[in-house]
């Protein structure tokens, strides 16, 4: 296989991650936010629950939640949903692995919002009551003093965590593999298993960083964006 | 006649009280200085003025508006308070301006979100404000560019911006540096001349001396001595005022 054909059989590859990427990214970050204000609440039982789903999501590892996705409808409830819509999309759509995809994009989207949700909790928090008295004392409702005065000051808190876990993420789309997904990495796999070419797995690397190194430059313009002010 | 009449404000947290039954009222153009040692309630009382915490009992009145009656049971409503709020403006300690906004619109934002008037009616009104307090060079500024002073002089525009009747300082120079309090307190003075009506927590005790109308000595939670300065100041009646402002000097 030429260096042109094995690229373009890995960029097939990575975009199946950076589809995950991408999806995780705009699900799991507004997802994280009803999290958060749950995890925040002044309703104790709605607290509590908030916090074991948000530890229970947390302190176990991802590529066992995409296990458990993929396969407790079968098992529970003897319909393996995922199987189902694997075989329904590639027989009506001619597109594969819909299913394990899909599963994937569950497991992805629920567990980065729970990252996410602590992140925000964390930059909510961190604000000082003297910014909510402030408004207040001025006679602002508190959808006003959230929208015009916190939400700046906590974007601002967030953005170099966030940051960090985005960049876990594109890393973390590497699990998907576990279930058969063909991401950039079961992809190289497969040139190793039937053509026996190792390089392109090393090689595989060399997409993650360049796509790492242009989110760095994204995320450090929004950083500088917001350099104008301290809090 | 009296802009404000607090009767036998209490308020207690968890088993402490540490308001217990202040009464004591205030004329349209007076100041009354707030002094006593910390922990007396005097913040506590400044929050209860500003609806930041409910007393248990007493009332509150602006005017003919009686704003809070413990007597009447039934909790008043979140736009209830904000209205009463409007009443009183507060100056923190610690200024908590909004680091994300320069000292125009630090100004304008609460007028313009309440829609006190048109956008250039309200700012040229800030304009007016910020020159009152003598930042008009700083205008475009952002409160991390500013000196304590400065920002704090931002603080009082911003409250004086929302034409509160009554205004609240809670030690405004106590998180400034020595050579910094000047230029606060010859602000506030400006705005006793300028007719405001003002409440100030302070530990100044010349400034207090000199600008206000009436002292009221806090302790424990009661007003343990209230007066003219002259009164307080030359000649207090109580033990625990003496005591007070003996070591009040002592430490200059
Ligand atoms: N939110 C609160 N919860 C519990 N205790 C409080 C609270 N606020 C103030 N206190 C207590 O009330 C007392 C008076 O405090 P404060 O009004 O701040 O006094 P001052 O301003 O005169 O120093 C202090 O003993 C303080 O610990
Ligand atoms: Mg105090």
């Amino acid at each position: 296989m030429s260096f042109l054909e094995v690229t373009s059989f890995l960029w097939d590859g990575f975009m199946v991650s950076l589809l995950i990427f991408a999806v995780t990214l705009l699900c799991g970050a507004p997802l994280g936010l009803p999290i958060a204000f749950c995890s925040m609440s002044r309703w104790k039982p709605l607290k509590v629950i908030s916090k074991i789903f948000v530890w229970i999501v947390r302190g176990v590892p991802l590529m066992l939640q995409i296990f458990i996705i993929y396969y407790v409808p079968g098992l529970l409830f003897d319909f393996p949903l995922f199987s189902h819509v694997d075989r329904y999309v590639s027989i009506n759509f001619g597109i594969a692995d819909a299913g394990r995809i899909l599963a994937v994009l569950i497991a992805f989207t629920i567990n980065y919002a729970c990252y996410f949700s602590e992140i925000y909790r964390g930059g909510i928090e961190s604000i000082s009551k003297g910014q909510y008295e402030a408004g207040y004392v001025l006679g602002l409702t508190k959808s006003q003093i959230f929208k015009k005065i916190i939400l700046k000051q906590v974007i601002k808190r967030i953005v170099p965590p966030m940051s960090n876990e985005i960049i876990t993420l594109i890393k973390d789309t590497a699990l998907a593999n576990c279930i058969m997904v063909c991401e950039i990495i079961k992809q190289a796999k497969e040139l190793a298993a039937t053509k026996a070419l190792i390089w392109p797995l090393f090689f595989t690397g060399v997409f993650y960083l360049i796509f790492v190194g242009l989110l760095t430059i994204i995320l450090g313009r929004v950083e500088k964006k917001l350099d104008y002010f301290k809090s | 006649m009296a802009i404000l009449e607090v009767k036998n404000i209490k308020k207690s947290f968890g088993k402490t009280e540490v308001l217990k039954g202040i009464s004591f009222s205030l004329n349209e153009g007076e100041v009354i200085s707030l002094i006593g040692s910390s922990g007396s309630g005097k913040t506590t009382l400044l929050r209860c003025l500003n609806f930041l915490e409910t007393p248990d009992s007493g009332t509150i009145s602006v005017g003919d508006n009686v704003l809070f009656d413990g007597e009447n049971s039934k909790a008043l409503t979140d736009n209830e308070i904000r209205e009463n709020r409007l009443h009183f403006g507060l100056v923190f300690q610690s200024f908590n301006l909004f680091p994300q906004y320069n000292v125009l619109d630090n100004v304008t934002l609460a007028p313009k979100l309440l829609k006190k008037g048109s956008t250039e009616e309200i700012e040229q009104n800030a304009r007016a404000l910020i020159d009152k307090v003598g930042l008009t060079e700083k205008i475009g500024n952002y409160p991390c560019e500013l000196s304590g002073g400065q920002q704090q002089r931002v603080a009082i525009a911003r409250a004086l911006a929302m034409n509160p009747d009554i205004l609240c300082f809670d030690e405004p120079t106590s998180a400034l540096d020595p050579e910094l309090t000047g230029e606060v307190l010859r602000v506030i003075k400006g705005l006793k001349e300028s007719g405001s009506t003002m409440i100030v927590v302070t530990h100044e005790m010349e400034f207090a001396k000199n600008v206000s109308d009436k002292i009221i000595f806090m302790a424990d939670g009661v007003i343990e001595e209230m007066g003219t300065p002259e009164q307080i100041f030359e000649n207090p009646q109580s033990d625990k005022t003496r005591h007070f402002l003996q070591n009040s000097l002592e430490k200059i």
